[in-house]
């Protein structure tokens, strides 16, 4: 019996995430009854594609024991990128001399981009044994500065960039039978990371890194190989990341991105994921990410000003980890 | 009523966890300035209980006496008010502080000015120094933590106890990670302790310890009370009989295997670090267990670790099977079909957060994608296949295999990450200290299955520093002194002696 009333506690506190969303979801829909309609979980999704992949970039990162503040802004450089590389061929301040090009090649140069950041990083913290919040931290600058001095390349002169072709925008705002492409691009990304972590022997690897770097080592596993390619991982899905951002907003600036490495921490916590390392899931970060705009989208739905989101969000990540610790600790 | 003969009671005390019970209508009685050892298997109760005594847990039935008067702990620091302190299993020193700092943490003594409390440095020196030269102990009260000896580092923590005025002092296995000669520079100063009027619980796993050092002797099954009895009544056959209950006739397996012709050959192997070991020459056979001996600091980790790869190699050569391989990663390593369990299972052993296939598994899926999966993805059914094997040929005691490796008790830890190698089939099994921190019963299992490998034809290394051990398993026994290998003994000629002579050959000599 006594085992049985253990487990109903431990239900609660392993799912408090589901409560939280749930209760959030009925005491927003009793106050404004129009938020259960497709227009705004469609809404809620399309926002959430992008903030998806980057936490999924996050993700591989925690897991690996490792932490990573350099997202945000490479997904900023990938944004202006992808959208120099998309733009028509008569648009008036055309970046590059280009002409135009069909929507893989942007994609592929964002991602391309994210790839050597998240490599750049990956060697810093794991050859040159710098502590990846120092090191993640100093590349986010360099990023952000080489994003400035791009964008600020003549013709363009800091101006955000434009004139996107419609088959590249279409990717961030078009729908196939009123599903938003984008959404479609987050679900398979899911997917796969899903699919990569739980039932590849590189995925097992990076959850054993993350969990015992040392014994990984002793136990043949190649840690700075596997922490290169997390890195890379994480970088490429900045990478795309940026280039579905610029195609949602059909724009791109150097302060695209900010703080989303920050948002994508603390969703990948409120998801269930460790500090620590060696503890993750995508459906975890998915839901994750999904409360935090559900927050954004309901508070501002029910007519509160969006200051609140900042207060409602904080105390949410504090409430979720605290809930967590009390799982560990009661072991 | 209460009978003040005792200076700590702990009367028919129950404790359960979520499933378990932990602690059933278990008592102890310590009497003052006497040494009572606690002992059992692991699991049997007794850190609970110690605990209890510690008011990090508030029992759930029961009562405790301190000097006749009932008391009831809310937490560690009461119990220091009483005048009980614990040395933890694991000590967590502040490792860039010196020593007086330690100590007395929390309490330094200070001079006010300007309304502020200014740190009294001179003041905590002569009374750090006052007191470790009270104890007898040779350290230096200005020196950083992290330039000491693990051994040291203890001692510290018993005089920090004593600075507390500690009428009990609760030691739980405290000689875990000391050798035999370190060990004894702690038991001196427990001695010096009693005569002080000091009374120690001590909870270890070493026999021979528990027989020379303490008064008197309460043992604990699965969280029961077996029984108290004054040491003197005890011999090493029956504390094992009343421990596991059962019948062990012998502390080791009898040896039935025969060594071959040679598998290893280490020739000048020197470290790249110069501290460490140099110019190391020895040979190992096929089914042969070779035991290495030493004192904490004889650099036989570094050793075995350079042998896998781990650490880096200055000069020499490694020989398998006549043939000169290269190794410079552990990956290399077990290319060569070496396998190395190393020293600390919770640093670079087990994976804890992760399931007890996977730390299974993980090793053999490395070495080779193909072993589990359909090209890509992996397959369970071959994984589960795999540990259940060895979780019936160890007796692994787990709920399930997909249990996190962290709940398991150390011995079934231990087992498991054992199994992680026995599945590469290795030639060549390093063994470093296999039975650290394990109970009485997993350490004979531990010792079957190395006899079992020996009789497999696969050569063995073993580290050990418990004596008994290393005289009741090993055919031969290498023994090394301050990095140098000071010779090596025949297992059947080795006495205690003679391996306690070589492991301090160079002990004094500039080298």
């Amino acid at each position: 019996m006594e085992a049985k009333k253990f487990n109903i506690k431990k239900i609660l506190s392993n799912y408090a995430l589901y409560f939280i969303m749930i209760l959030m979801v009925v005491v927003i829909g009793s106050m404004s009854p129009k938020f259960f309609s497709w227009r705004v979980l469609r809404d809620i999704l399309m926002q959430s594609s992008t903030r998806i992949i980057v936490a999924l970039g996050c993700l591989f990162i925690l897991i690996s024991g490792s932490a990573d503040l350099s997202g945000g802004r490479t997904v900023g450089l990938a944004a202006v990128i992808a959208g120099s590389l998309a733009q028509k061929a008569d648009y008036y301040i055309k970046f590059w001399n280009l002409p135009e090009m069909p929507p893989i090649v942007p994609i592929f140069a964002a991602v391309l981009a994210g790839l050597i950041v998240g490599l750049l990083n990956g060697f810093t913290v794991s050859k040159m044994k710098v502590p990846a919040f120092l090191a993640t931290l100093g590349w986010m600058m360099v990023v952000y500065g080489t994003n400035l001095l791009l964008c600020n390349k003549p013709p363009n002169n800091s101006q955000p960039l434009g004139g996107f072709l419609k088959n590249f925008t279409n990717l961030g705002s078009g729908n196939i039978k009123g599903i938003p492409i984008i959404v479609f691009f987050a679900l398979g990304m899911c997917i796969l990371v899903h699919i990569l972590l739980t039932k590849t022997c590189l995925g097992r690897e990076i959850f054993a890194v993350g969990s015992n770097a040392e014994a990984a080592r002793v136990s043949g596993i190649n840690v700075f190989k596997i922490q290169m390619i997390t890195f890379a991982l994480a970088g490429a899905c900045y990478g795309l990341a940026g280039a579905l951002e610029a195609a949602r907003t059909g724009s791109a600036n150097s302060s695209y991105g900010t703080s989303y490495e920050m948002d994508a921490i603390a969703s990948c916590i409120v998801g269930g994921c460790s500090m620590t390392g060696g503890v993750g899931s995508v459906l975890g970060v998915f839901l994750g990410v999904i409360i935090f705009n559900v927050i954004n989208y309901g508070l501002t739905f029910i007519g509160l000003s969006s200051y609140w989101q900042w207060v409602v969000k904080g105390l949410i990540i504090i409430i979720a980890v605290s809930i967590d610790m009390r799982k560990y600790n009661t072991n | 009523m209460e009978d003040s003969r005792y200076i700590l009671e702990l009367k028919h005390i129950s404790k359960s966890f979520p499933g378990v019970k932990a602690l059933d209508d278990v008592s102890l009685a310590v009497k003052p300035g006497k040494v009572h050892a606690l002992m059992g298997e692991n699991g049997a109760g007794k850190s609970t209980l110690m605990k209890c005594a510690f008011g990090i847990y508030q029992p759930d039935k029961g009562e405790i006496f301190v000097n006749g008067k009932p008391v009831v702990f809310t937490g560690p620091a009461n119990a220091l008010q009483n005048g009980i302190a614990m040395i933890h299993q694991e000590l967590q020193p502040m490792r860039s502080l010196t020593v007086m700092e330690n100590i007395w943490v929390g309490r330094l003594p200070h001079r006010n000015l300007l309304g502020s409390h200014w740190v009294d440095w001179k003041q905590l020196y002569a009374q750090t120094k006052e007191l470790l030269d009270d104890l007898e102990i040779p350290i230096d009260p200005k020196a950083k933590v992290q330039t000491l000896s693990t051994s040291h580092c203890q001692l510290i923590e018993i005089a920090r106890s004593v600075s507390f005025d500690a009428k009990i002092i609760i030691m739980d296995e405290p000689t875990s990670s000391l050798t035999e000669v370190e060990a004894e520079l702690l038991f001196k100063l427990i001695r010096r302790l009693t005569k002080k009027g000091v009374s120690i619980i001590y909870i270890s796993h070493k026999i021979d310890e528990i027989l020379s050092i303490s008064d008197d002797v309460t043992i604990m099954r699965d969280g029961q009370l077996i029984g108290e009895w004054p040491a003197s009544e005890l011999d090493m056959d029956t504390i094992v009989k009343r421990m596991v209950g059962r019948e062990m006739s012998n502390r080791f397996p009898a040896k039935n295997h025969t060594p071959g012709s040679v598998k290893l050959e280490v020739l000048h192997l020197t470290s790249a670090n110069p501290q460490s070991f140099k110019d190391v020459s020895f040979t190992l056979h096929e089914g042969e267990i070779l035991g290495i001996g030493g004192l904490v600091g004889a650099q036989r980790t570094e050793l075995v670790e350079t042998i896998f790869g781990l650490r880096k190699k200055a000069s020499g050569e490694i020989l398998v099977d006549g043939k000169h391989i290269d190794i410079n990663s552990p990956e290399d390593a077990i290319r060569n079909n070496l396998a190395l369990l190393t020293e600390e299972r919770r640093v670079s052993g087990i994976f804890p957060k992760i399931s007890v296939m996977e730390n299974v598994t993980i090793a053999k899926q490395t070495a080779d994608y193909g072993v589990y999966t359909n090209g890509i993805f992996i397959n369970n059914g071959r994984r589960r296949e795999d540990t259940e094997q060895f979780v019936k040929a160890f007796d692994i005691k787990t709920p399930d295999l997909k249990a996190e490796i962290q709940n398991l008790s150390g011995g079934n830890q231990q087992k498991v990450v054992l199994a992680r190698w026995m599945l590469l089939t290795p030639q060549i099994l390093i063994l470093d200290e296999p039975t650290r921190g394990i109970d009485v019963g997993a350490k004979y299992e531990i010792y079957s299955l190395m006899e079992r490998m020996a009789q497999e034809g696969k050569a063995v290394i073993m580290i050990s520093s418990e004596m008994p051990e290393l005289l009741g398993m090993s055919d031969r026994i290498a023994v090394m002194c301050e990095g140098h290998l000071s010779g090596i003994l025949d297992g059947r000629e080795a006495t205690d002696e003679k391996v306690m002579f070589l492991a301090s050959t160079y002990q004094n000599a500039e080298v």
